[in-house]
């Protein structure tokens, strides 16, 4: 059934590095603490790591958590199987995605400081005075997230295939290594919180660019130059598919997909800083312009993707089979068996192991995210509002054990497609937040009930136009992210199209509960707010000097 | 960017100490000058617009090093996006320090420091 020998050198290479990550993550729990804080006990210590990272350990922290092992797995897989529009659009992606975050995050960075929101469903719950459009946010980042979590397994699981692993006939055994690495991971999140991804994304970033620097330097040479390579990935892609009748891929797009290149591109930038492990490792950060520092200087890696993208296409030229354990094509192998194809064993365990290390960073940030969004916005603003700050860091750290189990089992016990789909959805479902988000850091000028409406309809409308795209090959639903306009023949990302209906919504409902004279909830934030800096007083602080000073006047924060 | 900063003026006069006239509105910045903002404003619109517009380097020709010209302006663009989204920081962060040396030298004085880890987690009335 299976045709694969386990490399042993190499595997012997990954579960060492392995072993000396979980170790870092375990003495993670006592790194960078302040002597005045005894264990992680509050959101502020797990959840965010003491809100004390500075420009460089955010720079790893960000780099890990944005550059997923699913990324590099998946976008050199799309280029390998259909070319530049689902695969080199991440070039793009990444570009604009860092002046979008300069000009939005250091607002959410100040108010969040100013607050203490360690969620960016407290900030529309603080800013609106609505716990259910906050609850809205919470459910959305919980539930995109999840699918988000089981695709770093997936690249684990890549990984782990072209090593020779999970070949047994035994269901629990075949997933056996998965199941180890999932509870070690688990187990130094719980006691280490944020600050144990922190430290191992510093290592595994170091060992990413290694890999790639040498590959994208070694390999070129050794297949007669980018230009031969250009040419047998351009002759691929144009090869015509008995099935549908359509060349095979996209080498360097046309008009009519000039559409689907520029919406792919803008709709993931604007979603990946709504997505809750973007917003934790921005708000872990010490100052409002460390995020703006980090926007300039983390492009490095999208220079780095944009090369392991093309690895995609020396992968054509190289004659790289990816063969799953079933005897099937898999290009989520591609690169994984590039490696080990065309690298002594040593390195290409050193690169596989890098992807599988950068599938434990975001997957801990992950869970930590979602966990937090729980414990505040649901757990506190609906069951218990006087939790104080120790139970809130109980609860989120079972709850982020939890949340991985659940993408553990979704992995195993489901299609992989299952996963692929749902983040697919993910991603359509996580920018309906960001009118309430992003609108909110500018303006109260929305209603919160327009926005909650808003968003409804813009999930409702993706789940529905992504159902409808049906995989010309294999007839399957959710065949791709991209539908044409309703009406027109202008293809676009499902994402962006439900993003625009949703902001025409809420603007006009806007107007009409404005016409009712409906109530709009209290605001807890102030314009100085948008602009605090870590030097600038919290609002719990100003308000307990108020306290004392002034008899009679405003009560304090309880 | 951030235009919309507190007024200034103090709610609870000169009977408390200096520290109480810190209030939840107290200006932490002077007015802006719009210069910086609208020039940041176009080099962060040029970084976003650019890359989003495949009408203008959707080619082969010219090749670089035997790679299409689609696929080595957009990794052209990389560095390019970073140092104008770097020169922005500079602008926005320069006004931003002159502001608040503003605001230090006409409002009230500065207090309570990001190293005084108090009152975690107590966000909401």
């Amino acid at each position: 059934m299976n045709g694969r020998e386990i490399n042993w050198t190499a595997l012997v290479i990954v579960v060492l590095l392995f072993v000396v990550v979980a170790v870092m993550g375990f003495l993670a729990a006592k790194w960078r603490r302040g002597t005045d804080v005894e264990g992680l006990h509050s959101l502020d210590e797990w959840g965010l790591g003491g809100r004390g990272f500075g420009t460089w350990i955010t720079w790893f922290l960000l780099g890990g958590d944005l550059y997923t092992a699913y990324t590099f797995v998946a976008v050199p897989a799309a280029m390998w199987a259909t070319g530049a529009v689902s695969g080199f659009f991440a070039v793009p992606y990444t570009i604009v995605l860092y002046p979008i975050i300069f000009i939005i995050m250091s607002r959410l960075w100040s108010v969040s400081h100013r607050h203490g929101y360690v969620t960016s469903a407290d900030f529309v719950g603080g800013r609106y005075g609505s716990r259910w459009l906050s609850l809205a946010v919470a459910v959305t980042g919980i539930v995109a997230t999840m699918p988000y979590i089981a695709l770093q397994l997936v690249g684990i699981k890549a990984v782990l295939t072209v090593l020779g692993l999970g070949s047994s006939g035994n269901v629990l055994l075949t997933d056996l290594p998965l199941i180890l690495a999932f509870v070690v991971l688990a187990a130094y999140t719980y006691t280490s919180g944020l600050r144990a991804p922190a430290m191992i994304a510093v290592v595994k970033d170091l060992l990413i660019y290694l890999a790639v620097i040498v590959a994208v330097i070694y390999l070129p040479i050794k297949f007669g130059g980018w230009d031969t390579i250009f040419g047998s990935a351009q002759s691929k892609l144009a090869t015509v598919n008995q099935a549908t009748g359509k060349p095979a891929g996209v080498f360097i797009p046309g008009a009519a997909n000039y559409s689907a290149y520029w919406s792919l591109a803008l709709g993931s930038a604007m979603a990946l800083f709504m997505y809750p492990h973007s917003v934790t490792a921005v708000l872990a950060s010490k100052a409002r312009n460390t995020i703006r520092r980090n926007a300039a200087i983390l492009p490095l890696y999208s220079l780095m993707l944009g090369f392991l993208a093309l690895l995609g296409f020396v992968a054509i030229q190289a004659g790289t089979k990816p063969i799953d354990l079933d005897g099937s094509v898999n290009p989520q192998l591609v690169v994984p068996q590039l490696f080990l194809d065309h690298f002594p064993a040593w390195f290409a365990g050193i690169a596989l192991a890098a992807i599988a290390i950068g599938a434990l960073v975001p997957a801990a940030i992950m869970s930590i995210a979602a966990a937090n969004m729980f414990t505040r916005n649901i757990y506190r603003d609906f069951i218990r509002p006087d939790v104080d700050a120790r139970t809130e860091a109980k609860v989120s750290k079972i709850v982020s054990l939890v949340v991985k189990v659940g993408a553990l089992v979704f992995v195993i016990a489901m299609d992989q497609s299952a996963a692929i789909n749902m983040q697919l959805l993910g991603g359509i479902w996580i920018l309906q937040t960001f009118p309430a988000v992003v609108a909110g850091l500018y303006t109260r000028w929305f209603d919160r009930w327009a926005l909650l409406v808003g968003w409804a309809v813009g999930i409702i409308f993706g789940t529905v136009s992504a159902y409808n795209v049906v995989n010309p090959v294999t007839k399957a639903h959710f065949g791709g992210s991209v539908a044409p306009i309703p009406g027109t023949d202008i293809s676009v990302y499902i994402a962006v199209s439900a993003f625009a209906l949703n902001l025409v919504v809420a603007a006009v409902l806007t107007l009409v509960l404005r016409a009712l004279k409906v109530r709009t909830g209290e605001d807890l934030t102030r314009p100085t707010d948008y602009a605090a800096d870590e030097t600038d007083p919290k609002v719990v602080q100003i308000e307990k000097i108020q306290h004392y000073t002034q008899p009679g006047g405003p009560s304090p924060v309880a | 960017m951030s235009h919309a900063d507190g007024s200034g003026h103090s709610q609870n006069g000169e009977a408390f100490p200096e520290d109480s006239r810190l209030t939840r509105d107290t200006a932490i910045r002077g007015p802006a000058r719009p210069a910086p903002y609208i020039g940041a404003g176009i080099l962060l619109a040029a970084a976003i617009l650019f890359p989003l517009l495949p009408q203008l380097y959707a080619f082969d020709a010219p090749r670089l090093g035997g790679m299409p010209f689609f696929y080595w302006y957009q990794l052209l663009w990389v560095p390019v996006s970073a140092i104008l989204t770097g020169s922005s920081y500079l602008l926005v962060t320069k006004e931003d320090r002159r502001r608040r040396a503003e605001a230090r030298a006409g409002g009230p004085p500065q207090a309570g420091s990001a190293s005084a880890r108090t009152g975690l987690g107590g966000d909401r009335p």
